[in-house]
């Protein structure tokens, strides 16, 4: 502290002292609220023994992601990593998909009337369909399979992505695309060198609600049809009475769906980064 | 290098606007020509017809003797905000026709670099737009334009978003462009003082409907510069023309 305060003229420590403020300003409420929880909660859990408190969460979750089993089969001591990294997959791959997928749908929407015309409805008479209630489908074609879950989370990701896409092309500058081709572009490249990178800041907003939604997807698929996962974990633990794994599980995800935002956010900024450099204006 | 007869542009349907009404108009080759109106008289229209970003209603419009029909890197178009592409360095922006249309580097990277040189902006090639003034933006501009060595510049209101001294280095980096490549030029303007400056003709417009009134060949001497501005006889065309556009205003 009292390095940031003598540095306080130059840049860099500012910025840190700044960072780190912020930090201990988003911990303030999570901390407290868990420390209250902890407060409530007499031999170790509160309601009557229904939840327990943070230190025993804390506790069963260092065993499960870290813990070596000695005797027979517990499922929850050691295989944290391999449940996040089962449903971190499922979730990359659907949501891969849904981008393959959605981002050229939706441009198609946005760039020609009659796409639109053809396309466009049927996604709206699609799209509020809960993607719970794609389960049994689901469940039919794919079985209890890992590929289930990945059909769920690309349905979930496509519809924001396809929306965001299709607006963020039908906002394309009018003037931007008379430019190209007046410069000689075809169609191809007007779509691919112009449309496509004015569109992306409408396309990141739609990655970054797809894939909270793709989060939701994978978890209540492993909940139901697929066999692994921390979905499938969350709902086994609440069956066998570990209500200890199921709230580890939750922050889990928490955390997961935070982290993937994250990366999301910082390649959207490195790939606009040519929307936030300051005018040097001479 | 272009000619319009009895060319009409009418907007939505049947009782809709009509932006040009039976136009008739020419422009010969290495000339620069001026388009004088208020705004909403169709000078901006029969400028997007020429360069095919619009289709005419009525009549024949042709282009070095065929009819357009779609925009081509033949017609060069300066936009009234630059309209470069912001996510593309100055280079880029500049090279962007060249490259979509395949031609080889050691082709057009040199004239690249001239084209640079002559707009003042060699050091910048690395900028990107939001980096640049107006005045550095509107460069980049002519310099897109002029890179695929159209066969007509059409520039229009390019210095309109300009503030006063900008437009006039503006309109001097112009001049002494079109002096040295002595490119067809068809400059859309509302301002009396930059069509006399600039042009060899100025064909003045009328708006509902939009019809070209008169014709004011410029007969100044050539090289000019801005310091024309003030001359005498700079100042009887101004007048000339200013009385004209009164008339026209008159009749309505």
């Amino acid at each position: 502290m009292s390095k940031a305060e003598s540095k306080a003229g130059t840049l860099v420590p500012v910025q840190l002292w700044e960072r780190l403020r912020k930090t201990v300003l988003a911990l303030l409420l999570p901390v407290t609220l868990v420390w209250l929880w902890q407060l409530a909660g007499t031999d170790g859990a509160i309601a009557g023994g229904a939840l327990p408190t943070p230190d025993r969460v804390w506790a069963a979750w260092m065993k499960w992601a870290f813990g070596t089993s000695t005797f027979g089969l517990n499922p929850y001591i050691g295989t944290w990593t391999q449940s996040l990294w089962f449903s971190a997959g499922r979730v990359v791959y659907g949501f891969a998909i849904a981008i393959a997928v959605g981002v050229p749908i939706g441009m198609i929407i946005g760039w020609s009337k009659l796409a639109s015309a053809m396309i466009d409805p049927t996604i709206q008479w699609l799209r509020p369909v809960p993607i719970t209630a794609w389960l049994p489908i689901s469940i039919a074609i794919f079985g209890i399979r890992d590929f289930g879950a990945v059909f769920l989370i690309t349905i979930g990701a496509f519809y924001p992505i396809v929306i965001n896409t299709t607006q963020g092309t039908r906002d394309v500058d009018k003037n931007w695309i008379r430019a190209a081709l007046m410069m000689g572009a075809g169609q191809r490249d007007v779509l691919t060198r112009v449309v496509l990178p004015a569109a992306l800041p409408s396309i990141f907003t739609g990655l970054r609600i797809g894939l909270g939604i793709a989060w939701t997807a994978v978890i209540v698929s492993e909940m139901v049809a697929v066999k692994s996962g921390l979905g499938y974990v969350l709902w086994d633990a609440y069956y066998v009475g570990r209500m200890d794994i199921v709230i580890a599980d939750m922050v889990s995800i928490g955390l997961m769906g935070f982290m993937s935002d994250l990366l999301i956010v910082s390649i959207e900024i490195w790939a606009l980064r040519w929307r936030r450099l300051q005018s040097f204006d001479a | 290098m272009i000619s319009f007869s009895k060319v009409s542009k009418v907007y939505g349907g049947a009782q809709g606007v009509r932006a040009l009404d039976h136009v008739d108009f020419n422009v010969a080759e290495g000339e620069f020509v001026a388009l004088l109106g208020p705004s909403g008289c169709g000078k901006s229209t029969l400028l997007n017809l020429v360069a095919g970003f619009e289709k005419l209603s009525e009549g024949t419009m042709l282009f070095d003797g065929q009819a357009v029909s779609r925009p081509g890197p033949d017609r060069g178009v300066v936009f009234q905000e630059a309209s470069l592409l912001p996510w593309l360095t100055v280079w880029d922006n500049v090279v962007f026709g060249p490259k979509v249309q395949g031609l080889m580097r050691n082709e057009y990277e040199p004239r690249a670099h001239e084209i640079l040189k002559i707009v003042g902006l060699e050091a910048f090639h690395k900028a990107l737009p939001v980096q640049l003034s107006g005045g550095m933006r509107q460069r980049v501009g002519i310099a897109r334009a002029l890179v695929m060595q159209p066969k007509a510049l059409l520039m229009d209101e390019p210095f309109g978003a300009l503030d006063a001294q900008t437009r006039l280095s503006m309109q001097q980096l112009l001049l002494e462009v079109w002096q040295r490549l002595k490119t067809t030029v068809l400059f859309v303007t509302h301002d009396i003082d930059e069509a006399i400056l600039l042009a060899d003709r100025v064909c003045v417009m009328t708006a509902r409907p939009g019809r070209i009134t008169k014709e004011i060949p410029i007969d100044l001497r050539r090289p000019r510069s801005i310091d024309d501005l003030t001359n005498s006889e700079f100042t009887h065309f101004k007048a000339q023309i200013m009385a004209e556009m009164r008339g026209a205003h008159d009749q309505h």
